[in-house]
């Protein structure tokens, strides 16, 4: 079995519901995310459109984090999950480092690493991952790729040549797909990041590990 | 930022990202990096120069042997600042994995450690024939150990800058750099002509080597890969490290070099000694600068 998920970007509108819904699941601490939705803005006024791509953990193949853990506190699941062990991690941040996708953060409740599980633990019930129950519009589609009957494995077969993932050159080769992508939704070099221009300009972000 | 993938007519600009916060490894791993560099330069330069110019070093084992020892206890004391959970470092021990360069590292450093203790020991016990043997592993050991962080930053697949091959040449340079620097602070008046000859040239051409390594990546880098670009745009115009990095290659390399020409052509140890110290001080400065600057691009 090889769970992974697919996004169809043309069918995200950015409610964030799967980003709350993660938060709720998993009490991800203030100022750190394991699931965000990324909005860009693209064109100029008043031909302008607004992308939307949610960003989580790609449970590589290839996992760099999985790699550089010293204490094999990231570790893989049968099931092709890339899990972590906040009891054995250390918080040396060298999977912060690792990761090309900034998927992974430091809680700064525990002082450990943490990201995205796909759910692990509702998985090994039987139950979808939350962002996938929250998602009105059926956006992400979660499933094991190793099966040609999945859900996942359907969409793929479909759309063919328009499935990409997230800095294929870094040859992680993500278990994380995006339907309906571009350069400017999954390339972060492809856009301006402009002082003042976030939607909500309060936004604050701890300090690695916590404390102002 | 630095995005030269950005279209005008796309125009596009993020509206919404929380990135997650950007500097991971703080000034404390560039002082791990230091004082790792200088424990295994002196142990190096020890090498040597017992077997160059065995009369003008053989007082020196104890004093060098104890500025290794000081080097690496705060190299592993920052090393242990930097975890978040300081307290589990023994799970490195336990529950060890191979893939990781960090796990390498702390086993080597720890024998490294191990090794330095027996060495301080001989040399006050005056054994020096011992004392020469173990020195020989100790220095063997030495080159892993200023060579795995290089290992570990091309482990960060995140961190497009740092490349294997060109780390591991800028490790072992920093090595003989401050190496050869702290012994002829070390050394002062001890040292013979010849000996202070063999460690400003030393000197000289880590720093000659590295500098050309900087200035090849600083041209070339941006010819290969797009985060590259990206990232060295923060060392360029008005870019945050750009006057940090040219400080740092100032004290570093091109002032060193001159000073060690200088003091040649004037017989002067006073200049020597400046290009020693603006190296040791200098080098803090270049590695934090290629520490903090990758850090500094969005991943997501
Ligand atoms: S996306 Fe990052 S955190 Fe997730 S498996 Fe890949 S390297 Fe690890
Ligand atoms: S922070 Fe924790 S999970 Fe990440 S590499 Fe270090 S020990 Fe492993």
């Amino acid at each position: 079995m090889q769970l992974g998920f697919l996004v169809d970007l043309h069918l995200c509108m950015g409610c964030k519901g799967c980003e709350i819904a993660c938060k709720v699941e998993n009490e991800v601490p203030l100022s750190t995310w394991r699931l965000r939705v990324k909005y860009v803005d693209v064109g100029t006024f008043p031909e302008t459109r607004r992308t939307f791509t949610p960003l989580r953990c790609n449970h590589c193949e290839n996992a760099p984090c999985e790699r550089i853990c010293p204490v094999s506190a990231l570790h893989y699941l049968e099931n092709g999950i890339v899990n972590i062990d906040k009891e054995r991690c250390i918080g040396c941040a060298g999977c912060v480092m690792a990761c090309p996708y900034g998927a992974i953060y430091i809680d700064p409740q525990t002082q450990t690493a943490d990201k995205c599980t796909y759910c692990a633990h509702r998985v090994a019930s039987s139950m979808m991952p939350a962002c996938v129950v929250a998602c009105p519009v059926q956006a992400n589609i979660f499933g094991d790729l190793e099966d040609p009957t999945s859900n996942i494995s359907k969409y793929i077969q479909v759309h063919q040549g328009g499935v990409q993932v997230r800095k294929p050159e870094k040859g992680t080769n993500p278990h994380h797909f995006y339907v309906g992508g571009g350069n400017i939704t999954l390339n972060p070099l492809a856009s301006h990041r402009i002082e003042g221009h976030q939607l909500f300009n309060n936004i604050t972000t701890l300090p690695v590990g916590g404390h102002h | 930022m630095a995005a030269h993938e950005i279209l005008a007519a796309t125009n596009a600009v993020v509206t919404l990202d929380i990135a997650l916060p950007g500097v991971v490894w703080p000034w404390l791993v560039t002082v791990n990096m230091w004082a790792k560099s200088i424990g295994t330069g002196v142990i190096f330069m020890l090498f040597m120069l017992l077997r160059m110019h065995p009369e003008s070093v053989k007082n020196l084992r104890l004093t060098t042997t104890i500025v290794a020892f000081i080097s690496i206890n705060i190299f592993l004391l920052f090393t242990l600042a930097d975890l978040h959970q300081p307290f589990r470092m023994w799970h490195i021990f336990v529950y060890s994995s191979w893939s990781s360069a960090i796990a390498w590292g702390s086993f080597m450093a720890s024998i490294f450690l191990g090794l330095l203790t027996l060495l301080a020991f001989l040399a006050y016990k005056k054994n020096d024939e011992t004392f020469d043997k173990v020195l020989l592993w100790t220095a063997i050991l030495a080159i892993p150990v200023t060579l795995y962080t290089a290992a570990l930053m091309a482990q960060c697949t995140a961190r497009e800058l740092w490349q294997m091959p060109t780390e591991a040449a800028q490790m072992i340079l920093a090595a003989t750099l401050s190496g050869s620097a702290a012994m002829i602070l070390i050394g002062g008046n001890k040292l013979s002509d010849e000996a202070k000859k063999t460690l400003g040239v030393v000197l000289g051409l880590s720093a000659l080597m590295a500098f050309i390594i900087y200035m090849s990546e600083y041209i070339f880098g941006p010819m290969k890969a797009e985060e590259v670009a990206a990232v060295l745009e923060y060392i360029k115009g008005d870019g945050p490290y750009t006057v940090m990095f040219w400080l740092g290659q100032w004290m570093t390399y091109i002032l060193p070099m001159l000073f060690i020409l200088l003091s040649r052509a004037n017989k002067s140890d006073s200049i020597l000694r400046l290009a020693a110290i603006l190296a040791l001080v200098g080098l803090a400065i270049v590695k934090h600068v290629w520490l903090m600057i990758p850090q500094l691009l969005p991943m997501s």
